[in-house]
């Protein structure tokens, strides 16, 4: 039914479409129609998903993918003639990279839907759309590659894509110094990745990360470089201490973008776990690096949800959750590779601590995705994201209501939505790793629980207010975008544990068996 | 693969099944109790409106808790907290990038002297 020539090229696809639809979408802008323009960037962000869709089926059903481009056959990652060593751009799709391409398709195409209505009324449209294809274009590459430099080259596309889109509400000065700021930073994190890349590279004379995991010495270096890029992607991703970047960017941003940095944060994640469990691995001190990372996903989690609780301005608090939020993901992970070196451990609670935080990663991505969509409504509507200035607009915006409320409970972790399912994996898992741990998750859940049902009430509740009193339900691109995240939240907490065996435990086994990575692109070394 | 299976939690299990047959069964007997309520009740006239003593309704606005007196007493209670959290988030790029740049050097410090 597909032809063959696109199923064997699904990799390709995969960057070809976005990047291909962004500059051709400010072509397409001055033919001076709106509607074949928002066409046009709404089937590309279609296609994009549909091919992850179907690259994720064919990882999951077939295995680790191998992709090199520029090779006379794509799946020959090391050419006879090169001693061995894969030379050239290798994309490396396993289990993991799949999951992650399959969040940023399905969030893509929900903002983008949301953002033909929600940005219909600013200018420079054709802009913002080329940069939300080039911020897609960023994601997807950064979890595909098995190329260091190719990682960056994604993660600095993904970081300028981010900081323009953060500035796009140029009337107003506090985004473009959002902007900047994220530019800044990441601009240096980059930087640090870019002389790790080149640490690893001097040392290696390889690109490809299953060649540096297999050669790995653990020099002096190498430490060097781990540090480098464990920093850098912890920044981005938004840990405490160095998440204060996230606050200021999430808030100012427009409501679609903000819920796709949130993937994009994800990416930078990945890209964390990539570099711990793939590229080093055994040559860690498992139990030391583990617990460095819950720590800082405590600290996350802690520093997060405390800071969101006095918040005034809703997508602030809503940033402030994602950070606490991306404290589980690391909890979890975190507790799996402090234990990765001990069998019983791993088996007993280990890996289901590390499925509970990756089965976070896309209930997050999904349920914070929907919450930022909902503040975007009301923001255009109201024209505030200050709580203190809204009320009673359940009453107007129902759907929005429902919306929010979905995704509200299962932030805070009530079943049966999605966030419920992951959370009491990390519990109970992290719970006999060590019960203070588990303990501090769920007041943290708790205190989610309270923020949002501040938000609540200060945004839906109370009787009708005055000055919005001829407030209407936001236009149906809009629902419809938010819609398909909360039927995600919704479908995910009602079958949690297909979604586990389907989608997550693969994605877990995947990144815990760096063997299986090094031997898809190197053969059987 | 079942899609109603029992979520496996390594410690417990979890079934949105089972929540939701409670859940229909707590709403079926909230509609009976709801049901069996008053029936006199008209939309719109006077009957919906609050009773303050006799007092005059205030203005709609006027009766909204508003977000900013929600929690006081729990951001007071941490008030030393706050105190020393809050200014971190200082909104300055020099601050972000130095905690950026000293969380990195500390590391650096921390792996290379110990060898991890």
């Amino acid at each position: 039914m597909i032809p063959d020539i696109i199923m064997h090229n699904l990799p390709a696809f995969l960057i070809a479409v976005p990047m291909f639809a962004a500059f051709a979408t400010p072509l397409i802008g001055r033919l001076g129609n709106e509607r074949v323009r928002d066409a046009w960037v709404l089937l590309a962000m279609a296609l994009t998903a549909a091919v992850a869709v179907l690259l994720a089926a064919q990882v999951y059903s077939a295995g680790t993918l191998v992709y090199t481009f520029g090779g006379a056959s794509p799946g020959i990652p090391v050419p006879a003639d090169s001693g061995g060593i894969p030379v050239r751009i290798i994309f490396t799709i396993d289990a993991m990279s799949a999951f992650m391409a399959l969040i940023a398709g399905i969030v893509g195409f929900s903002v983008t839907a949301y953002s033909m209505a929600s940005q219909s009324r600013s200018s420079g449209r054709e802009s913002y759309y080329m940069l939300l294809l080039l911020l897609t274009v960023g994601v997807l590459g950064m979890v595909c590659t098995g190329d260091l430099f190719n990682f960056f080259v994604f993660l600095e596309i993904s970081s300028l894509a981010g900081a323009a889109l953060v500035a796009s509400r140029v009337d107003r000065g506090v985004a473009v110094e959002a902007g900047l700021k994220y530019a800044v930073l990441s601009t240096l994190g980059g930087l640090l990745v870019l002389f790790a890349v080149a640490l690893l590279y001097g040392q290696y004379g390889s690109l490809n990360m299953a060649l540096i995991a297999h050669q790995m010495q653990f020099t002096v270096l190498d430490m060097v470089a781990l540090v480098l890029l464990v920093t850098a992607l912890a920044m981005k991703c938004g840990a405490v201490p160095m998440h204060f970047w996230t606050p200021d960017a999430y808030s100012m941003a427009p409501a679609p973008v903000t819920a796709f940095l949130v993937v994009a944060s994800q990416a930078s994640l990945y890209g964390l776990f990539r570099v711990v469990f793939t590229l080093y691995n055994v040559t860690l001190n498992y139990s030391l690096v583990g617990w460095f990372i819950i720590i800082i996903g405590v600290l996350s989690m802690v520093v997060g949800v405390t800071m969101a609780l006095p918040q005034k301005d809703v997508m602030r608090l809503m940033a402030y959750h994602a950070v606490s939020q991306t404290g589980y993901m690391l909890l979890g992970v975190g507790v799996g590779l402090a234990v990765l070196g001990d069998e019983t451990l791993m088996s007993t609670f280990g890996l289901t601590a590390m499925e509970g935080g990756i089965f976070h990663i896309i209930n997050h991505a999904m349920y914070k995705g929907l919450l930022f969509l909902t503040a975007g409504a009301v923001f255009y509507r109201t024209g505030t994201r200050n709580l203190n200035q809204m009320g009673g607009l359940g009453h107007n915006m129902k759907w929005t209501m429902v919306f929010f409320i979905i995704g509200a409970l299962a932030i805070a972790g009530i079943p049966p939505f999605n966030g419920f399912a992951s959370k009491l994996m990390i519990y109970e898992s992290v719970f006999l790793f060590n019960p203070f741990l588990s303990i501090i998750a769920m007041v943290v859940s708790i205190l989610t629980l309270a923020s949002f049902v501040k938000v609540f009430h200060s945004v839906f509740m109370g009787p009708q207010l005055p000055e919005y009193q001829d407030v209407k339900e936001v236009p149906a691109y809009m629902l419809i975008g938010m819609g398909i995240l909360a039927l995600v939240v919704i479908v995910f907490g009602l079958f949690p544990q297909v979604v586990v065996d389907g989608l997550v435990a693969p994605a877990a086994s995947a990144l815990v068996d760096q063997s299986s990575y090094i031997a898809s692109v190197l053969g059987g070394i | 693969m079942d899609p109603i299976a029992t979520l496996e939690t390594g410690f417990g299990y979890w079934n949105p099944l089972a929540w939701l047959i409670a859940f229909v069964v707590a709403g079926i007997i909230a509609w009976v109790i709801w049901s069996a309520g008053e029936k006199g009740y008209r939309k719109g006239t006077e009957q919906v409106k609050p009773f303050l003593s006799g007092n005059a309704e205030p203005a709609k606005g006027d009766v909204h808790l508003r977000a900013g007196n929600l929690y006081w007493g729990f951001t007071e209670a941490l008030s030393g907290y706050y105190e020393r959290i809050v200014p971190l988030h200082s909104g300055i790029l020099n601050d972000y990038l130095l905690w950026y740049l000293g969380v990195t050097a500390l590391l650096l410090v921390a792996v290379i002297g110990m060898g991890i």
